[in-house]
């Protein structure tokens, strides 16, 4: 029997787990910039000063004209972009996950998310990968603040191809976007011709044991889970769930009823975020046993990024080992 | 082809002088109604926004988002009796929807409600939470000269909402951005809900501050009709950089009782003070939209 089994075309071929391609998501999201800049005259960029960092020089460079220094005052930004929205464009806010959104939350929820200005937030350096950084830039609420606001849509790409899409795909919509990235390079792993919906999860791998339902850069730590569950003869189902507002709830009830357990897995707070939300829906509609993978209601501190994995419990051994407790609750 | 929306609805002093007196008596109104709101702010903004709504806003309150619209935002969004009183007299929506003024399923919320939800026509988006409007408004003027258009884009503070750094964050992007389409107007009534403004928090020098985030500063008596109307024209004139009308007013301006007092700030009369309030603000040829005492 196959213990790993991939599903459909999500995936590139002849993908190597032990040596993938690296590149940076904020470079997708500034490589999409650019291109939105040729075909769409609307799309106008605002910068917090931090726009070498989340790639927003690349846009700046192409686009001068089109692209509004504010300083390092986060707060101006948000409501910036709001107005910018109301004199027709489609304006892209971009600073640090922290700093888009923690210091601007008034900001966002008066005057981007009630007032639903089509404005998009997208967040680079986020989680616990900003490493040395250390706990004051390492975003780990961003996703929960973002998440209880109204009219707020809330994204978490998992690899440069896949921010690519989704920074692509929100400027077609007239809703408020929250977009969340990373700084660090990191496996490339997904289909670019792959279809990409938003509030639609993507099941990369079928399996019947348990669901491992992630996101972003913990979708590919799910990935190498996989490999350790096939060795114990485990067999699990992975969703990356990148799109945390509106979430996909038919995708985590089928996963319920097909495998009976389920763990979540995020670089963020478990509180509030991917696993809060999953819960929220399984409680319900088909309430079955979660383990959880992420931060457990702590701030993060320096280190490696993967040493930070380790020390707080987010790496593939974190996730195998909380498939296998999973299992052993179901009834 | 093009409406045109250069169109004043009153050129003579005396129509703006008694539109401002109605719109005082329209604010007294709607807060005996509504029993819950602001009385002080408005009171003391109605000689400006006689003058803006009817005389000097590029305006068509049938068509209220034309693209070619001059654009208002009231970052004060507790100011909003007189705000929903000068709209409902232009004709943006019927005069009798005051009297629904912080009504359970009204358009007229506490703090003025975004278009998407509540869909009051004239309100651009919502406000309440302090310090955001100047943001907002420097978005607006930043894309208006983006796409070279002549709109002029206006944003209504207080001087007690300057104490919120945010409004010097805008300050600086406007000044750095050179939005020559922007109009600060900063309500300075020295009053705020705690007490008079420089006891709660030190602003003066506030001219010289304006001034040296770069604006081109105007100081004018807020309560003198043709006073407003020569700065506003001036304000619109400035070039290369942008402006800011200092206007001085008096909290509760035109109720004896109210005037310059910060303790009606954040209060409506009730029912005998509403009734003097009106004794002193004499009725107009406008007429009320409700006889408040006629049970």
């Amino acid at each position: 029997m196959n213990y790993i089994n991939k599903c459909g075309n999500l995936l590139i071929d002849n993908l190597d787990l032990k040596n993938p391609e690296h590149k940076e998501t904020r470079r997708g999201f500034g490589d999409a910039l650019v291109e939105l800049g040729k075909s769409n005259p609307n799309v106008v960029v605002l910068g917090g000063d931090v726009s070498g960092s989340v790639r927003t020089d690349l846009f700046r460079d192409a686009f001068p004209d089109r692209f509004f220094s504010v300083g390092i005052s986060e707060q101006d930004m948000m409501g910036t972009a709001a107005g910018l929205a109301l004199a027709g464009k489609i304006p892209i806010a971009s600073t640090y996950g922290e700093f888009a959104t923690g210091r601007p939350f008034d900001q966002i929820r008066q005057s981007i998310a009630y007032s639903q200005m089509n404005v998009k937030i997208c967040a680079s350096h986020c989680g616990f990968t900003v490493g040395p950084d250390g706990a004051t830039h390492q975003s780990l609420e961003d996703v929960g603040i973002m998440r209880i606001l109204p009219h707020m849509n809330v994204v978490t790409p998992v690899d440069y191809n896949q921010t690519y899409k989704a920074v692509t795909e929100c400027v077609k919509s007239e809703h408020p976007f929250y977009i969340r990235f990373y700084r660090d390079n990191s496996p490339n792993y997904t289909n670019p011709d792959a279809p990409f919906e938003f509030g639609k999860a993507d099941t990369l791998y079928e399996g019947t044991d348990c669901t491992i339902i992630a996101s972003g850069l913990m979708v590919w730590e799910s990935m190498l889970a996989l490999e350790l569950l096939a060795e114990e003869k485990i067999s699990c189902r992975l969703i990356n769930m990148h799109t945390i507002k509106p979430i996909d709830r038919n995708a985590i009830v089928q996963a319920a009823k097909d495998t009976d357990c389920i763990v979540t897995c995020e670089d963020h707070q478990k509180i509030g975020g991917l696993g809060g939300a999953v819960a929220e829906v399984l409680a319900q509609e088909y309430p079955a046993p979660v383990e959880f993978i992420g931060a457990s209601d702590t701030f993060g501190e320096s280190g490696k990024a993967v040493e930070l994995y380790e020390k707080y419990g987010l790496s593939f051994r974190h996730i195998a080992e909380a498939v296998k407790r999973a299992v052993k609750r179901k009834k | 082809m093009f409406p045109n929306l250069k169109n004043p609805v009153f050129t003579d002093i005396d129509d703006l002088s008694e539109m401002a007196r109605q719109l005082r008596r329209d604010i007294i109104n709607e807060l005996l109604i509504s029993k819950s709101g602001h009385s002080g702010g408005p009171l003391g903004l109605a000689d400006l926004f006689s003058v803006l709504y009817f005389n000097k806003l590029n305006i068509l309150p049938q068509d209220p988002y034309n693209p070619e619209r001059d654009f208002v935002f009231l970052s004060i969004g507790h100011v909003a009796p007189i705000w929903y009183a000068a709209l409902a007299r232009r004709g943006y929506f019927p005069i009798d929807e005051l009297k629904t003024l912080r009504k359970i399923n009204g358009r007229l919320q506490g703090h003025p409600a975004p278009l998407k939800t509540h869909g009051l026509p004239g309100v651009e988006i919502a406000s309440g939470a302090l310090g955001q409007g100047l943001s907002i408004a420097v978005g607006t003027a930043l894309g208006l000269k983006l796409d070279k258009k002549s709109n002029h884009v206006f944003c209504i503070c207080g001087d007690g909402e300057l104490n919120e750094g945010q409004i010097w964050e805008a300050a600086m992007t406007a000044h750095h951005h050179k939005t020559d389409n922007l109009t600060v107007i900063v309500d300075r009534n020295h009053c705020q809900i705690d007490n008079r403004t420089e006891n709660v928090m030190m602003l003066e020098p506030l001219v010289e501050k304006w001034k040296a985030f770069g604006f081109e500063l105007f100081e004018i008596d807020g309560h003198n009709l043709k006073e407003i109307m020569d700065t506003i024209d001036a304000a619109k004139k400035v070039k290369g950089k942008p402006s800011c009308i200092m206007l001085y007013t008096k909290m509760g301006q035109g109720v004896s009782f109210m005037q310059d007092n910060y303790k009606w700030h954040g209060v409506p009369p009730n029912d005998e003070q509403g009734k003097i309030a009106l004794s002193e603000l004499l009725p107009t040829k406008f007429g009320d939209f409700v006889d408040y005492y006629k049970k």
